[in-house]
């Protein structure tokens, strides 16, 4: 009993057409057949926070989507955030010179969730902050070097809010 | 951690849905997926069917109509979150919506899909049972309405047949000038209640109390109604101790013992978290009508 469906998705702005097995979280399908592996697995049961991608603009868990779910949807993982290879996106740059990040793990999941924050709300406080990146398990950095970075990136695009484009709003 | 094999279906109307209800044995409805995908991760639940209600049609909807709220089964709680009809004249729910979950989960997770879950700690399922909310169920014989009161019959367990659907829910309104609180207990920001506390004031400018609604969620197998506090504080005007002496009677409402908590300590955060609700929703019913808070 392998049920399987033909699927077509846009991620980072790219249209991918494949078959997927019904049962393939969506996480699974982003790593394992479309090989974009910066989406990070940690709980698979919708806790660390680890696997948030955008669908439709908004934050997700992927581990507890279906793939087939994605059908005609329209994706952002970490892969699509920068806008050119050789550029970071102001947030990814705000991590960067803050050490807003030590081993790395959680980071796809953090950014993503920010992306659609700091969207939503371009001049946040501290508090705010905090509570926004509360789905989000960090076990390296005490999460204070996030927020300032968090802080400081919010800073940087309201000052330039056309960089607050991402690689797939671009091409898109 | 993958979810177990099954059969995939995507119906497009209630009609197919339920349908499909009936003719599928051991079928899970799929709506946000933020309990039922864990549980398939885990493998807590191996069902033969999932019918994932996420392309019906007709079932996401946010209507504010002659003095009730009516929301569709599989309105993210994201969009009620962000409703304004909500936050202005449900704003109980608004304040309860920013402790369930995150917003990654409440951008997927419904409704209808929390109400039927009926986790006796989801902060949805106590405003459901301090509203006395009607719930809508479709089945093979039509339509039928529930009231929330009769909604749960065990612990997660819905008034609602294996080959019913729930459609919607409606929330009746409170006076344009009512008070409201919605206070809770977690170990972290985000997770089920250990206890919470729902209230609803309705009074008049002096301070005298005309009609109350107070929830404890997290306390027993399903969310509880205090109706000896309820009954002790209509027709009063609060002074001094008048709220922590009502709530006392908290302290003897069943309470369940887990990992969490024991007993004993949900019945304590009962009494203290109805005391402090209503301490809070009592200011604002003042602060609505004009008063200052005291």
């Amino acid at each position: 009993m392998k049920e399987t469906r033909k699927i077509a998705v846009t991620v980072n702005g790219k249209r991918y057409e494949d078959e997927v097995e019904v049962r393939v979280t969506l996480a699974d399908f982003i790593r394992h057949q479309l090989g974009l592996t910066g989406t990070h697995l940690g709980c698979e049961h919708g806790v660390c926070g680890a696997c948030t991608i955008l669908f439709d603009d908004r934050s997700a868990r992927s581990c507890l989507m279906l793939a087939v779910q994605a059908d005609g949807h329209d994706i952002l993982t970490v892969e699509g955030i920068a806008p050119s290879p050789d550029k970071l996106h102001p947030l990814q740059q705000a991590f960067h010179e803050h050490h807003g990040l030590q081993c790395g793990f959680c980071t796809p999941g953090i950014l993503t969730t920010l992306i659609e924050f700091l969207r939503d709300n371009p001049d946040p406080s501290e508090q705010e902050v905090r509570i926004a990146i509360s789905g989000n398990l960090c076990r390296c950095t005490g999460y204070q070097n996030i927020v300032v970075a968090t802080l400081d990136a919010a800073k940087r695009l309201r000052a330039e809010p056309a960089q607050s484009q991402t690689n797939a709003a671009q091409r898109s | 951690m993958k979810p177990p094999p099954f059969r995939y279906h995507d119906p497009k109307t209630v009609s197919e849905a339920v349908g499909l209800l009936a003719s599928l044995e051991n079928a899970k409805l799929l709506a946000g997926g933020q309990s039922l995908m864990p549980m398939l991760n885990m493998r807590f639940v191996l069902p033969d069917h999932i019918i994932d209600l996420n392309r019906v049609e007709g079932l996401s909807y946010i209507r504010d109509t002659q003095g009730a709220l009516d929301v569709g089964a599989m309105t993210r709680q994201r969009d009620l979150e962000f409703s304004e009809p909500v936050r202005a004249r449900w704003p109980i729910m608004h304040e309860a919506l920013l402790q369930v979950g995150h917003r990654q989960t409440r951008n997927r997770g419904t409704i209808g899909g929390s109400l039927c879950h009926l986790d006796p700690a989801a902060e949805l399922v106590s405003l459901a049972t301090g509203y006395d909310a009607t719930v809508t169920v479709v089945g093979p014989a039509g339509q039928r309405e529930v009231g929330f009161a009769e909604f749960p019959v065990a612990y997660m367990t819905p008034a609602i047949e294996a080959n019913e659907l729930v459609v919607g829910v409606r929330f009746p309104q409170w006076a344009p000038k009512h008070g409201y609180a919605f206070v809770e207990f977690s170990r972290r920001h985000g997770d089920f209640a250990i206890t919470s506390a729902a209230v609803l004031l309705e009074g008049d400018a002096a301070g005298k109390i005309t009609r109350a609604s107070v929830t404890i969620g997290g306390m027993g197998t399903v969310p509880r109604r205090a109706s000896e506090v309820e009954q002790a504080i209509v027709g009063q005007v609060p002074a001094g101790s008048f709220f922590r002496d009502a709530c006392e009677s908290c302290r003897k409402l069943e309470a369940i013992d887990d990992v969490h908590a024991p007993a004993s300590y949900r019945q304590h955060l009962a009494a203290v978290l109805s005391r402090r609700a209503l301490e809070k929703a009592h200011a604002r019913l003042l602060e609505a009508h004009g008063g200052s808070p005291r």
